[in-house]
Order: structure tokens, then sequence, then C-alpha cells
């Protein structure tokens, strides 16, 4: 076969290679995995996760290397030219499966009991390599999981220590509470000192468990709680869905990644019994009119700015323990799925006539952060904690399947009323930017008072990590700026603790890409799959007739009848709220 | 028979027990300092790397590098600052040459450093001492001071604008660390374990500059050198391996100490001559070369020549220089059990193969000595050995079954004799 040749740009080192008798050539530096891949060759990794700086740790990826004695982690070995690689010599299939052998002989590795079950990466390496018996001895000493936080477990003992959880939360959140610990066979990923992850300072982000290639770290589960509900004849069961899911439900449901399933989502949940079903978008509107007139508020009387979005509790947490002393900076509005809670419980609550003790408030988030969020003292404005028990897409995809809800050939249905109205300046809040846009047409068209000729704002799109933009209300300019992901947020953050950001309104979702991307959304969630997901969030708002929040007609009778005005003494009751400082260590 | 004082020849132990080593003007009286002052006012970096190139010098903390080649890559290498590291972590078992340097000579290795510091642009330089060193670390502390005082560190040492100076840091007792690149990890404050390589320290050292780090004993010899030049190090040892090595006896040996000896002299030099033999009326069963992750060899080896290259045709390797003698009265299984047992405990638990590995090769070498064993984990030892050494992320991982596949090779009716096909049916 002839080299595949690439045009020589003129400073680019290029190298030529043979991988397995297929000659490539690429740039100097690529890595053994990469150009093996661009001759159809797909070399088996574990501690390799695409969106993560490649380690070269459990050497499930080692290949011969002509005139080395030394076989070398494909994902980290850089290419050199001339160089003579074979992926499928004896001698390295012998020492990727002795890898596999001896990573399945430690600890607990039952598959049928497993969160993940038929999508580990572990069990398709032990299928693909054909592994049907181990030479080792299954050695397993017991270790207690770690089951203090109420979003998310750890147990040590289906942990390969492959440490990509560890990447991410140093690294992509910069929470850093997860590190390896002990050494040797001893070595446990695990938060500092000894102690549980509810004691550190995790923010419940779940990013963790999105890189985990086992079932080692995971969602708490609450569709038991939930099931049990919907079989009590006393409760009234309600769910809200948040903007997210609809894009990712049918992805968890076997349906191609970004498939927009809001009808089927409708019709699902109504089959498992909930009594109605409404939609966080509706809240997600009324964030939007209270946030808008908060920022217009600290914009006309001096307040503090900028001001920062406070819809998202991984977010919340993070600035809570890092940043205690920008907390005045946070938007006061409760988060949509919060604003939500209170309502269903108060207003809804009094228009139907039920007890609000009866109401059992369920929500359908793409956060494990939300189940945290769900049960901070603050959040029982209802005098009840307002949302009862919060389900990722994950584990209502579970259900859905338990159920044996056929789901992609589901009908299409509308959600219930009152809060099934919304915009399409509602879904975009799942998306990085979607918040800053849906809260800039609104505050365009309340300042002005002119209609916007372009809803799209396209600088606040995309998931470049840091995005700015300026905006020209009336000859006022706004500054604004989005973050996405917790390590942006952090660099962001540095520059308004030293208060000459400049900017006026910043929006910071905790996770990557948004809450396409939250921690209990589908697995995998990769940089490719997040775009996929943003790209339908902003053609479901597209699509839908009203796009912008001050539109909906539904929170405009929801002022009407209860709350009044904008940040009026209702609004400041239940649909505010206060942080509080946390410690780092 | 030679007496020793014919057989030894002291470069790098050119002043223990003749100085104090806590007096600078003993070391300068002794000739110290003369070889950074010529490098710094008479010669070029580029001269004094070739110099080293030219004498031959390989490094003395059991890879062999080539000193010179790796100055030079530092040398060239983009990015600034530069470092250079004086690697002082000694954790081989059995291996005390560093401690004797750095307590009978420490200066010695502080004008190594100034002198690579010069040749490859550095201007700060850390001195990695093993926690355990108490001693040492406060007598390098001091020489440091006093080189400082004497204008032999700092600022325009020895009257030119070369400007090197040196921090001491300690590790917390990991083997690893002295491995080079967890040695830097552990510099920069975090765990100390491996990292993956490349990037190599000379391109990408600590905090990610171009470093060098290089042994006790290597930069020992880096003074004698620039004075005597290259031609009169290359006369010493062998063509290949050129100068001395100090080896540590220890172990079934009449005389346990520290022997300094060209290149290339015989093990059985090492253990008859200069160790006295085999004490107590028993005979020579092996000697373990190098360290817990060196090779067993056996009698019918007395004549093998301790250098880099006779010892590695022989499956051994040099490593720390270290020699483990062990009489007849011993089991060869207990020792390799001993040093399995240790890195099992050492393996720094980041790669697979070895977190895992060291911890079954140790599993399966006590079933086997203890008769427990069939043929099928006798044959997994074996390839689970073979594997680890091609596979393991460092070297700590890759040596660690050294003295495991040097004894099935040597002492194979050892293991034979303990393994039943009538043991247990599986497993480790």
């Amino acid at each position: 076969m002839s080299a595949v040749q690439l045009k020589p740009e003129p400073e680019v080192a290029l190298a030529t290679v043979t991988i397995d008798g297929q000659k490539v050539t690429v740039e100097e530096g690529t890595t053994i995995l990469e150009a093996a891949k661009r001759v159809g060759i797909t070399i088996p990794t574990l501690c390799y996760h695409p969106d993560l700086p490649p380690q070269g740790i459990c050497r499930v990826c080692v290949v011969e290397i002509e005139g080395s004695f030394l076989l070398q982690a494909a994902c980290t070995y850089p290419v050199r030219d001339g160089m003579v690689v074979k992926t499928n010599s004896p001698l390295v299939r012998e020492a990727r499966r002795m890898a596999v052998e001896l990573m399945l002989a430690r600890g607990d590795h039952n598959c049928p009991t497993c969160s993940r079950n038929q999508k580990c990466e572990l069990q398709k390496l032990a299928e693909s390599l054909g592994i049907r018996e181990n030479r080792f001895e299954v050695v397993r000493v017991p270790q207690p999981k770690d089951t203090s936080s109420p979003s998310i477990v750890r147990d040590p003992e289906k942990c390969i220590l492959c440490r990509r959880c560890v990447a991410v939360c140093q690294e992509v959140q910069t929470a850093g509470v997860l590190f390896p610990t002990g050494r040797g066979v001893h070595t446990e990923i695990a938060p500092p000192l000894g102690r549980d992850l509810a004691e550190v300072a995790c923010v419940n982000c779940g990013q963790c468990i999105l890189a985990c290639p086992v079932g080692a770290i995971y969602e708490k589960d609450d569709t038991d709680k939930v099931w049990e509900a919907l079989a009590d004849p006393t409760k009234h069961v309600i769910v809200q869905t948040a903007p997210a899911v609809r894009v990712s439900l049918g992805e968890e449901l076997g349906m191609p990644t970004g498939s927009i399933t809001t009808g089927k989502l409708v019709s699902a949940l109504r089959r498992m019994g909930f009594d109605k079903v409404f939609d966080t978008d509706f809240t997600a509107d009324l964030t939007i009119i209270e946030e808008g007139h908060e920022l217009l508020h600290r914009l006309k009387t001096g307040g503090t700015l900028p001001m920062v979005t406070s819809c998202s509790p991984g977010w919340i947490k993070f600035i809570e323990h890092n940043f205690p002393e920008l907390l005045d900076h946070l938007s006061t509005c409760k988060s949509p799925q919060q604003m939500f809670g209170a309502l269903a419980k108060t207003y809804y609550a009094k228009k139907t006539g039920i007890d609000p003790k009866d109401i059992f408030s369920v929500s359908i988030m793409p956060c494990t952060a939300k189940k945290f969020e769900c049960t901070r003292e603050e959040m029982r404005a209802s005098e009840y904690q307002d949302v009862d028990v919060v389900l990722t897409t994950r584990e209502l995809g579970r259900m859905i399947r338990e159920m044996g809800l056929d789901f992609p050939s589901l009908p299409d249905s509308e959600y219930d009323d009152p809060f099934g109205i919304s915009t399409g300046a509602g879904v975009i809040f799942g998306a990085t930017g979607g918040v800053m846009e849906a809260a800039l047409r609104t505050v365009y068209e309340v300042v002005t008072g002119k209609e916007l000729p372009s809803l799209d704002f396209h600088p606040v799109r995309g998931l470049e990590g840091i995005k700015e933009a300026e905006v020209d209300l009336d000859g006022t300019k706004v500054k604004v700026a989005v973050a996405h992901g917790l390590s942006n947020a952090r660099a962001l953050m540095e520059r308004v603790k030293k208060g000459d950001s400049g900017y006026h309104f910043i929006e910071v979702m905790c996770c990557p890409g948004g809450c396409i991307g939250g921690g209990g959304q589908p697995i995998p969630t990769t940089l490719e799959t997040r775009r996929k997901r943003v790209e339908s969030i902003y053609q479901a708002d597209k699509e839908l007739p009203l796009r912008k929040s001050h539109d909906n007609p539904a929170i405009k009778k929801l002022y009407e009848d209860f709350l009044k005005e904008p940040l009026g003494e209702m609004s400041h009751e239940l649909l505010h709220t206060h942080y509080v400082r946390r410690p780092l260590v | 028979m030679t007496s020793s004082a014919q057989i030894e020849k002291r470069i790098v132990l050119r002043n223990y027990g003749k100085i104090d080593p806590n007096s600078i003007d003993d070391y300068v009286k002794a000739g110290g300092y003369s070889a950074l002052k010529r490098a710094v006012t008479q010669m070029q970096p580029a001269e004094i790397i070739k110099t080293v190139k030219d004498s031959g010098l390989r490094g003395r903390g059991g890879a062999g590098f080539p000193t010179g080649l790796k100055w030079e890559f530092a040398a060239k290498a983009q990015g600034s600052p530069k470092y250079i590291i004086c690697n002082a972590d000694e954790g081989e078992p059995g291996t005390y040459k560093d401690r004797l340097i750095l307590e009978g000579d420490p200066h010695s290795v502080i004008e190594g450093m100034a002198i690579a510091a010069r040749a490859i642009g550095a201007s700060k330089g850390f001195f990695y001492i093993r926690g355990e060193y108490v001693k040492p670390i406060e007598m390098v502390k001091k020489a440091i001071e006093q080189a400082r005082a004497a204008g032999f560190l700092g600022k325009r040492i020895a009257g030119s604008d070369f400007e090197f100076d040196i921090e001491v840091r300690s590790g917390a007792g990991a083997y690893v660390c002295g491995e080079e690149t967890a040695l830097m990890e552990s510099i920069e404050g975090k765990r100390g374990e491996s990292r993956v390589k490349p990037p190599y320290p000379t391109d990408e050292g600590l905090w990610g500059k171009p470093t060098v780090i290089n042994n006790v004993e290597t930069l020992a010899n880096i003074a004698p050198i620039i004075e005597n030049g290259a031609e009169w190090f290359r006369a010493i040892g062998t063509p290949k391996c050129t100068g001395t090595k100090v080896f540590t006896l220890s172990g079934d040996v009449v005389n346990k100490g520290a022997f300094e000896v060209p290149m290339g002299t015989t093990l059985r030099t090492l253990v008859f001559e200069l160790g006295g033999g085999i004490p107590n009326g028993k005979e020579f069963l092996m000697a373990q070369v190098g360290g817990s992750a060196g090779g067993c060899l056996p009698a019918s080896l007395l004549d093998v020549r301790l250098d880099l290259e006779s010892l590695r045709e022989v499956d051994g390797s040099l490593g720390s220089g270290a020699l483990l003698i062990v009489d007849d009265s011993r089991s060869v299984l207990d020792v390799v059990r001993s040093c399995m047992k240790f890195f099992e405990h050492e393996s720094c638990g980041k790669c697979t193969l070895c977190r895992e590995g060291t911890a079954r090769l140790a599993r399966l070498v006590d079933k086997i000595a203890e008769g427990q064993a069939n043929t099928e984990d006798l044959k997994l030892l074996e390839r689970l050995s073979r594997i680890m050494e091609r596979t393991c992320l460092c070297g700590l991982g890759q040596a660690a079954p050294k003295p495991i596949l040097t004894t099935l090779k040597y002492f194979k009716d050892e293991y034979l004799i303990r393994v039943s096909d009538q043991a247990t049916p599986k497993g480790a």
C-alpha cells in the first residue's frame, strides 16, 4: 500500500511511520494512537478519554516499536520518522490482556448489578480482547461505598484507578476533591484527608461520573422514591422537565445523539403515572423576568456588578467554597427548578386546592448537583421541601426501560397547564450562553421598547470556554461574558476579583457545554455529543412560536394573578434566595 | 593475592577519610574547586560538555546514560530557566555509596553540580536528599553555606559572570522518588509518581523546564574529569564503561563495606579479594548485583566483569552497585520473596502493570516458596515478569521482576522442586 501523503506545510515537520505494515505520514509529535486511527486501526484504550490529557497509565494501549525493548503507550508516545509500530503482535496482545486481567482480578466486577452494566468500557474491552478466563485469582478487599453525598456515590471496589475522574475534577472543573491516595495496591481515588464527598468542596457536578469508564462513581439513585410516590394514591405527583432533557433522553434510550423528543418525554411521564407533567422551561422564562429586572435594577441603582447568574447549583456551590467574597455578585434568583418547586407547593396548590403536603414534586434534570440543590435548607419556601426528588436523565431512562416503554415509538403529547407553556428563551437555558441570550432578548426589549431585529446572539453561543459580547441598549453599552466548565469560571472570577473585568453581566454554567453536558446526562458525554445536543437546543428554540420570555402568556398571567410584579414581595419570598460561605477544607 | 590498595582506584572517594568533610578549606587544600574555577573562567560550556562526553562517563544511578550527552541535550533544549538536580534519594536496599560520598566529601558533589550548571546554563540547582539521611542533609546544607561564603556558589562565581545556587530538598521516604521523574514531581510538591516519557527531563523536566538529573556518584566524578582530562578518565575501566564504580558489599561476606574499583573488575575480585570471601565456612551461593532490582548471579558467573555491558550480557544489571552476597545456607527463594515484598510496598500505584503486577509477583513467589503452587502458577510468574519488564511505566516496575527472571534462569530447580501439579488448581 502506498503512503497516505499529506501536503507538507512549510513549518510542520512530518513523520512517515509504518503501523502494522501500513504507511502513514503525519505531523511529528502525533501520538501513535492518533496515527493508527488514520490507517483504520483503533488501538484499545482505557485511561484515555478524548477530551482529557492522555496519561499512559493503564497500559492497555501499549504497542511494540521496532528496535525498542520496551512497549510504549500509544496514547502518549509520539511518532518519529521511520518508526515501525506493531499494534497486534503476540507480545502486544499478551501485555494488553494481562493489564485487563489484572484489573478484573481486583475488586468487585460483578457486571449484572453494576450501574454501568452494558455501558462499561472495561466490560467492552474484556469482550473485545476475548478474555474468557482470568489467570489471576480475584482479590476483594471490602471497601465501603461513599454514599454521603446526595448527588454522587463512590464505589472504590469498582475503581480501576484510571484517574480520568481526577483529571476532570482537578483540571476541567478545578474543584480539586478527587486525588490518588495511598500507594501501590492500596491506592484509592478519594477525597483528601480521608473525608467523605459530602465533607469536602465537591460541587456535585458529576463530571467525574461522565469520565468514569466503569461503575466506580455514579449518581445517587432516587428512582425507587419516585416509583413509591407514583404508587401512592394519596400523593399528587407532579413532574417538571429541564430544557436539556428533551435533547438527550432519546439518546439515553437508543435514539441518535441530539434527538429532540419533547413530546415523547411528556407521553412517557404521563404513561408512568405522573398526575401533571410540567416544564421547567416555564420557570426558566420566569427566571429571565426576575433576573432581567434584577440586572436592570443593579445597573440603575449602582448595585454589585457584574451580576452573575445563579441557575447552576454546581456553580453556586463552587463559588461558595472558592470565592465566598464574591457571593454578592450572584443574582439572588433561585434556579428555574427551585422557582418551579416553590410555585408548585404554593401557587399551584392554592389554585388546585391540593394540600401542599400531598404534592410530591419530582424534577427531571441533566444534573446531579440539582439533587443537592433541592435539599438546601433555603429551598423550603412552601415550608415543605419544595422539590422532593430530582432524577437525572439517566435515571428517567432506566425507569422507562424498566417499565418497558418503547420510547422511540411513543406519540407526542403536550405539557399540562399552567406550567406547560414556555418559550424558546427557556429552552436555550440548556446550552452554554443560553441564559445570557434569553436575558438579552428580554432586557433589550424592556429597556429599548423596540423589537429585536434578530433574536440570535451568536457571540455568546458555541463551546469556546469564555465568550464575551457587548450589547447596545439604546446608548447604554452592556458588557457580558459567558463561561462554562469551572476552570473557565475560575479564570473569569479571578478577573472579577481583581475588580477590573468591566463586565456587567456574567453567565456561568458549571458543566462544559452547559446543562446538555451535565453530570446526569447519557454516557458517553463527550465534546462531540455536547456539540450535537447544543445544536438541537437551538433547533428546538427556532421551532417554537414564542422565543422571548416576556412574551410567555402564562408568565404574564402568573404575575397578574399571584406575583404582582417582578422583584415584588411575593417574588422575594418565593423566587429569590441567599448563599452561604463554605470552607475549602 | 593482590592487596586491596592495588585493586581499588579512588576517584569519587578521593578525599574520603583524608579530609575533614565539614571544612571547605580542607577540600580546597586537596585541590577542590579548582576544576570549577577553570570551568567558569577558562572553559566555554561546549568545551565542558565535550570533555565530559569524551571521558565516556555514564550515569551512576543505574541507567548508565552518557552524562555528557544528557548535558548536551539540556544545553541545546529550548526553555528557561534550566535546572540541575542532584539525585541523592539513595533508596536501593544494600546501597550506601551516596551517603558515604556526601558524608565524606560533600563539596565534591557541589562542585560537580556547579560545573554541570555552567555547562547546561542553569542558575538554580536542587539537591534532593533522602529524608532518612539526616546527617548528610545537615552536612550538605553546611557545605552549601560554606561554598556560598567562599564564592563558589551564588553570584559572580570565581569572579566570573556565572551565577548558580543550590537548594536542598528531601523526600518523605518513597523509593520511587529516586526515579528521576517521580523525584521532580516530589520537588514540585506533588505525589511522588513517575511521569510518562517522553518528554524527557532534558526537554521538559522540573516545572516543565529543561533539567539534568545526575546521581551523587556521577557528579563526584566531574571535577576530577575537568582537572585531569577525558583521556585520563578513559584509561580507567573498560572501553565502553569508563572510570570507576563504588560497590557496596553486604550480606554473607567477610568485609562488608564500600570499594571503589575500575569498571570491569570481576565479581570474584570484589567478593573474594576485597570482600574477603564467605564467612563461617559457608560457600558462595549467589550475589544480587545492583540492588533489589538487580539480577541474582550464581557461582558460575563469579568471573563476570562488573560493568554495564558485561552484566547486561548475563541478564543482570549494574544498578546502584550494591552487592548482596548470599551463602549456601540460605534459600534463593527467600531472597526473591523479600525483594518482591519490597516492590509491592514501594510501587507508587500509578500504572496497572506495576501496581497490580508487583503484588501478584509477591503472592506467586510466596505460593511457590510455600509449596502451594502448580506449574500453571510458575508459568504465570514467568509470563507476568516478562510482560512487566517491557510494559511498566517506569524503571521500578520494569526492573522489579529481575530477581525472578534471573533466578528462573540460574536457579530454576529451586522453583521446580517446590511446584507440584497436585497443588491447588489455579490462580494467584
